[in-house]
């Protein structure tokens, strides 16, 4: 198996392992892009594109395709963000983030949505984004589509999924067949582990590469501490290499000059980076309305395999339930599966001893579905708040209300209803309370009193969004419809937290297809070169 | 900013009980390798075999793998795991907070599956969070480990070349 990653780096690649560094090192560029995920990626390729001179900060490991062998026990510290254990500050609620050169499109399920037209609808009319409208967003979807291969999964889905849509559609509930970013995909399984076979197109594969091989210089183990100011000008990104271990700082610190700056750690990363550098908040937005499509799970049990760790994760959805309710009213849900591996699955499921073991000895039996609550639109819906601890570390409040709850019980009773119309013979909703249910009348009744509550119903959720919202006028956004700073003019916020609600989907081709447009438009800045025809 | 210890100092156990069993660091001596031996095979019945020479390596192997991922955590999260095996392995704090009147060696398994679940059904947000923090670091150090994949029917990753 070829990894075109480690023969870039032999043909000459500029890539720093900050864990290596022995003494304190001051960079300057033109760029310093904070961050090698969907936002920093696409970042980083548009801007060398145009001539610039860029470096790429990224606080995870650079690992490449001959690292990834498929074990969890490896793959979740090396690649995500606290070992795939971070939580929201009451523990309720687990997040799965990438932490690695590639951030989450390294480990994510490859699901390629553009944002959804309501979403957009919302934005213009709630959020004063009148730019962002579906036909001025559609070219940048499509050209990020071209770029990353992203096009419908040709192959039938794997019996994890068939399952979704044959009780939906038993039911009469419409599912849809998925868009994904592969190319030549072996249907392995293994998505979030790191793809094995380069099929994923990740930034890891594309534009990573594409910036490196232009002449951007990519700095990993580098945690981005703080910036500095001048004036309304970020002058400089502080920054502390890490330890081989990518906990412990080194004592190494490496000091980064640019003309502009670009933030794209994510939306807990991103503000939580403004948060330590006292980053002008003229209106106390910045951490705030933050969005994570809080995630319910429901577990059913066969008679026959499913073998839901083994092909294509994620290949049916039901937007069902998002598109027939109103999208300020009571939250809808998107309904999709997960890959199931032994360490997620079983850190995952309720109970211990004999009652986790019987549900355990079922595995390869289990099917599962998760139902992600679309939050943000609502006028209870408020999200969370990203905050720092005493080590300046981020922690992320979500309350979890009523409102949330009420959505919570409607997408348990629907996904148990669906796992028993396509022949399960038992169903677990994961929750402290109950063990499960052998029919649907019986769901229905237990699921009625089930009592929902944090740390009692698991809740889960693999999308981070807002904190630095995009706003018409400071007033209410931290970052204008382009990303830049509303008080601080050298600097971009090029990721998810600039969603100003959930997207209602899986959220890499947003982050793609707004970044293409805003990278653009700052690279014409940058360079004085004609803006993009297309706006 | 948030104070360090926010995960112990929100609940029922209290700020004083807390520095007491902080102070004396017991799960630094060792109390935490103590805990889990005990919790560890509770938490597991029905996977772990039932006696023998390999119940004993699993057992062991099990403790080293929650280390490895306390080790991996980071570590702001290391040290509230710390302040949970700190005030498990302090006698009064192991008697008053967890019911547990015995030394985690000599408690039964009764006893330590009764902690388990009025942690996991507690009406404070600190026990239940504490419960879950045991439940994930032990299932994820059994089930990471590939000789525990027979047993519940998974073939383990393909061979890719």
């Amino acid at each position: 198996m070829r990894d075109p990653f480690r023969e870039g780096l032999a043909s000459g690649w500029k890539h720093v392992d900050a864990s290596q560094l022995t003494e304190a090192q001051t960079l300057e560029a033109d760029v310093v892009i904070v961050g090698s995920g969907a936002g920093g990626g696409v970042t980083a390729e548009i801007l060398t594109a145009a001539g610039l001179d860029v470096v790429i900060v990224e606080e995870g490991p650079l690992r490449t395709s001959s690292d990834f062998n498929m074990r969890e026990a490896e793959a979740y510290p090396e690649l995500y963000q606290e070992s795939a254990a971070r939580k929201t500050a009451d523990k309720a609620i687990n997040i799965l983030q990438g932490r690695c050169v590639g951030g989450s499109t390294t480990v994510n399920w490859t699901s390629s949505f553009r944002t959804p037209p309501t979403t957009l609808n919302w934005w213009q009319s709630a959020h004063g984004l009148k730019r962002l409208g579906v036909d001025a967003m559609a070219p940048w979807f499509a050209a990020m589509e071209e770029r990353l291969h992203v096009g419908l999964w040709p192959v039938p889905p794997n019996e994890n999924n068939a399952a979704l849509a044959r009780g939906a559609s038993k039911l009469g509930i419409p599912v849809a067949v998925m868009r994904r970013n592969v190319k030549l995909c072996w249907n392995l399984g293994y998505c979030g582990m790191g793809c094995p076979t380069n099929a994923k197109q990740s930034m890891l594969l594309t534009t990573i590469p594409a910036a490196l091989t232009k002449g951007a210089t990519l700095i990993s183990r580098l945690r981005a501490e703080r910036l500095e100011f001048s004036g309304r000008q970020a002058s400089a990104l502080i920054a502390s290499a890490l330890k081989p271990d990518g906990l412990h700082p080194s004592g190494i610190a490496v000091t980064l000059r640019a003309r502009h700056f670009v933030l794209a750690g994510g939306a807990i990363n991103s503000p939580a980076l403004l948060l330590r550098s006292q980053a002008s908040d003229p209106h106390d937005l910045l951490g705030k309305r933050t969005f994570l499509h809080p995630t319910l799970i429901s577990s059913g049990l066969f008679a026959q395999p499913v073998r839901a760790y083994a092909g294509a994760p994620q290949s049916v959805y039901s937007d069902h339930f998002l598109d027939t309710v109103a999208v300020d009213g009571p939250l809808g849900f998107k309904l999709e599966v997960p890959p199931l591996h032994p360490v997620l699955f079983s850190t995952t499921l309720q109970g211990w001893g004999e009652a986790h073991a019987r549900l355990m000895r079922e595995f390869a039996n289990s099917q599962t579905i998760l139902a992600l609550v679309r939050d943000g639109f609502h006028p209870a819906s408020l999200g969370g708040r990203v905050r720092l601890r005493d080590d300046g570390s981020p922690l992320l409040d979500y309350p979890l209300d009523d409102t949330f709850w009420e959505a919570a019980r409607r997408a348990l009773l629907t996904m148990a209803e669906i796992q028993f119309a396509a022949g399960a013979r038992w169903v677990t909703p994961v929750h402290e309370a109950t063990t499960g249910y052998s029919s649907w009348a019986e769901a229905r009744r237990g699921l009625a009193e089930l009592p929902l509550a944090p740390l009692r119903c698991r809740v889960v959720s693999a999308h981070v969004m807002g904190g630095c919202a995009m706003g018409d006028v400071p007033e209410r956004g931290v970052v204008n419809d382009e990303g830049r700073h509303f008080q601080i003019e050298n600097l971009s916020l090029h990721d998810g937290s600039v969603f100003p609600t959930s997207i209602g989907a899986n959220p890499q081709l947003s982050i793609y297809g707004l970044t293409a447009r805003n990278a653009s438009l700052l690279a014409a800045a940058l360079t004085g070169k004609p803006k993009p025809a297309t706006l | 900013m948030t104070t360090r210890r926010e995960f112990l100092k929100t609940g029922l156990v209290g700020a004083a009980l807390l520095n007491v069993a902080a102070c004396s660091r017991p799960a630094e001596n060792g109390g935490r390798a103590m805990v889990l031996r005990a919790v560890i095979p509770v938490m597991l019945e029905g996977a772990l075999p039932a006696d023998g020479e390999t119940r004993h390596q699993q057992l062991a192997q099990t403790l080293t793998g929650v280390d490895r991922a306390i080790a991996g955590l980071s570590l702001a999260t290391q040290k509230e795991i710390g302040e949970l095996f700190d005030l498990l392995a302090f006698p009064p704090t192991r008697m008053l907070a967890a019911g547990i009147w015995s030394p985690w060696a000599q408690a039964t398994p009764e006893a330590i599956g009764n902690f388990l679940e009025n942690w996991r059904h507690s009406r404070f947000d600190l026990l239940k969070s504490g419960y879950a923090a045991l439940h994930d670091l032990i299932f994820g150090a059994w089930y990471a480990r590939s000789d525990t994949w027979a047993a519940i029917g998974y073939p383990g990753p393909p061979e890719v070349k």
